[in-house]
């Protein structure tokens, strides 16, 4: 026998002097150029052709479609690539750093996978008798325990599904308490600092307050003296909104006395808790004066979101606030020889009680499937692990922050919570933070938060979370010196990028002027002309 | 013509009882690429200081004051459909409303042009 020794080459011929021009197909190597699903229509080729049947008298009357479904046509395999590629298009945190300030794209554990597919959490209904879940009731009711513990607050609504919800919860709440104390139509004014969440003024407006805005001073926290004297010289407090650790990524350092003078103004205190990962295990909002606060599980308490999954928002509410939490209400009945949880939906349900709450703000209990992975989330931490998410956010924000500020301009002096903010200082006239971001892509992240918060000139707000590695945060470190480096120097093949992206940059503001939004068929004699 | 500056970036454009606004050339820059604008209503009226219209760019969506007080007798409806105008002339075809003013004496606390060229040298 012979031998063949031979074979093929494994190592690559040199052909660095060959280069890479278009191909062909518009593909890039392995990842596939893909049109639009409807370009690929080929409706004739896909289906089944079933003879006319006869001597049948439709019963639809005057119904029957006239006209194409106008539906694409595609075979099955190429209905599964052309999602496949397009999934191949998509930025998640299971292939890269997410480092979107303000979002906390962390790690999402697979345990609270796990556990959320247990059939007794996966398979249940909400419609389903109580008696027959009461190991998930015990769930929600565990979960209701460790915001409670953890917050320091009076009672939790499980319900809102997401940060705004659960920001609209909280207000309503507050207007819910103006109702009762008679108030509400003299307190409409709701204080909104400039360093807080862009969705609390829209949340404010939605529940029909006025909304006022207070600066931010030089630190890039709330400026005092414009509260002390926007207090002074108005007398229909409702209440003030702020987010804390701010979105400068700063803990606001008079959230104390910003309690009192709010409480002594006759007004409420809700805080945005889409940061609290910055400060979990180590500060309780209730000691802090807050009447009501909504917790993102799928920021702080790791649940999948940005696409990946459904949000989450319980909101935390102060005792005086406690009453008019809204439907439903978790409550024990003991009619059946044995204690039972389950849950009260109006006033009939709770004999001697004085809730008044302030509705119903969905269908039903809130979002099951997170609740499962929060509290897997928080179980497998425990109390001390919590402590150190909170500890390790904010070393990584602050490591980020010490390795780049001898490059890129930190906005503010000092030390930073869980998100490090730059401004565009350092970059040389004529290149823009967009230019830096979008030099990110090439590099293999997903760009930073930009032009915002709006206090700082050119913002980028980076959040690393606690879940990356110092490894990882070295090499995005590395990445964005060097862009940095090139952004200081004026280095003009930035406003090009991103060059190796599926897509090139892309035209914002002809998309945001005459946005295409609709696919309109070619017209016939163009397609005839292919 | 006068023209007066106030420290929220608009101008104004005093002709007789009537005042033109717009929103300066910095501002414009800083703004980018303004994508929508959003003016109010003829015969609104308006007191210094309240929020007047919406300009949106990529970036970001900023409020735009009254300069001075007083009532509107033309929007620039031109910016409805070419929104870019703003960045073009900011300070010309760019304007947003003309008003016709209730209190001309407010205009003695605006800025006048070198004022406001060093208002903006210390942003």
């Amino acid at each position: 026998m012979t031998m063949n020794t031979t074979g093929r080459p494994t190592a690559p011929a040199h052909a660095d002097h060959i280069s890479g021009d278009a191909t062909i197909s518009g593909s890039k190597g392995l990842l596939q150029h893909e049109p639009l699903i409807f370009e690929t229509d080929r409706w004739a080729e896909t289906g089944v052709d079933l003879p006319k049947t006869k001597g049948v008298k439709s019963r639809l009357g005057g119904v029957t479609r006239k006209a194409d479904v106008q539906l694409p046509g595609l075979s099955e395999p190429e209905a599964v690539r052309h999602y496949v590629r397009l999934s191949q298009r998509n930025y998640a945190i299971d292939l890269g750093m997410f480092p979107l300030g303000s979002c906390t794209m962390k790690h999402n554990p697979r345990l609270n996978e796990k556990m959320a597919r247990l059939p007794g959490f996966a398979d249940i209904h909400p419609l389903q008798p109580f008696r027959s879940i009461q190991g998930a009731m015990e769930l929600i009711k565990e979960l209701e325990d460790w915001l409670l513990k953890l917050t320091n607050m009076h009672s939790v609504a499980m319900s809102p599904k997401a940060g705004a919800h659960g920001e609209y919860c909280g207000m309503m709440a507050i207007r819910q308490a103006l109702i009762a104390r008679g108030e509400s139509e003299t307190r409409k004014r709701v204080l909104v600092p400039a360093s807080a969440h862009g969705t609390n003024p829209a949340t404010a407006a939605q529940c029909g307050f006025i909304v006022d805005e207070i600066g931010a001073d030089k630190r890039g926290r709330v400026d005092m003296d414009d509260l002390r004297s926007k207090l002074e010289t108005t007398d229909d407090i409702a209440g003030i909104m702020l987010t804390n650790p701010n979105t400068c990524g700063l803990f606001e350092t008079d959230i104390r006395e910003i309690a009192d003078l709010i409480h002594d103004a006759g007004g409420y205190f809700y805080c945005d808790g889409a940061n609290f990962n910055a400060i979990v295990g180590r500060v309780r909002p209730g000691d802090l004066g807050i009447d009501a606060m909504h917790i993102n599980l799928h920021k702080t308490f790791s649940t999948p979101h940005g696409g990946g999954g459904p949000g989450s928002g319980p909101t935390v509410l102060s005792e005086a606030l406690s009453g008019f939490a809204p439907w439903p209400l978790m409550v024990v009945d003991s009619s059946h020889g044995t204690d039972l949880l389950t849950y009260a939906d109006h006033q009939d349900d709770m004999p001697g009680s004085d809730v008044q709450p302030v509705g119903r703000l969905t269908a039903f209990q809130g979002q099951m499937g997170m609740f499962v992975r929060a509290l897997a989330y928080i179980m497998s931490h425990g109390a001390d692990g919590l402590k150190q998410v909170a500890e390790d956010a904010v070393l990584n924000a602050n490591y980020i922050q010490a390795r780049l500020k001898h490059v890129m301009t930190p906005a503010f002096d000092g030390f930073c919570m869980h998100e490090a903010l730059f401004s565009d200082k350092f970059t040389a006239e004529g290149i823009e933070t967009i230019d830096i971001a979008k030099s990110l892509i090439d590099e293999g992240y997903h760009p930073m938060t930009m032009y915002f918060p709006l206090v700082v000139h050119g913002a980028m707000l980076i959040e690393p979370t606690e879940t990356e590695s110092k490894a990882e945060l070295d090499r995005f470190c590395d990445a964005l010196e060097g862009i940095a480096k090139k952004a200081a120097e004026g280095d003009p093949r930035l406003k090009g990028a991103p060059y190796s992206a599926p897509m090139r940059r892309l035209d914002e503001t002809q998309a945001a002027r005459k946005p295409v939004l609709k696919w309109t068929a070619p017209e016939p004699d163009q397609m005839a002309a292919e | 013509m006068t023209v007066k500056y106030t420290e929220d970036h608009e101008w104004v454009k005093v002709d007789g009882d009537t005042a033109t606004v717009g929103i300066t050339k910095y501002a414009a820059e800083q703004l980018g690429d303004v994508v929508f604008v959003e003016l109010p209503e003829q015969g609104r009226s308006s007191n210094k200081g309240e929020e007047m219209a919406v300009v949106e760019s990529v970036k970001a969506a900023s409020d735009v004051y009254a300069p001075v007080s007083g009532i509107v007798r033309e929007a620039n409806e031109t910016l409805e459909g070419a929104p870019e105008t703003v960045n073009k002339d900011p300070e010309g075809e760019g304007w947003f409303v003309t008003l016709l003013m209730s209190d001309p004496s407010e205009l003695d606390g605006l800025m006048d042009e070198d004022a406001y060229k060093k208002f903006c040298e210390g942003l």
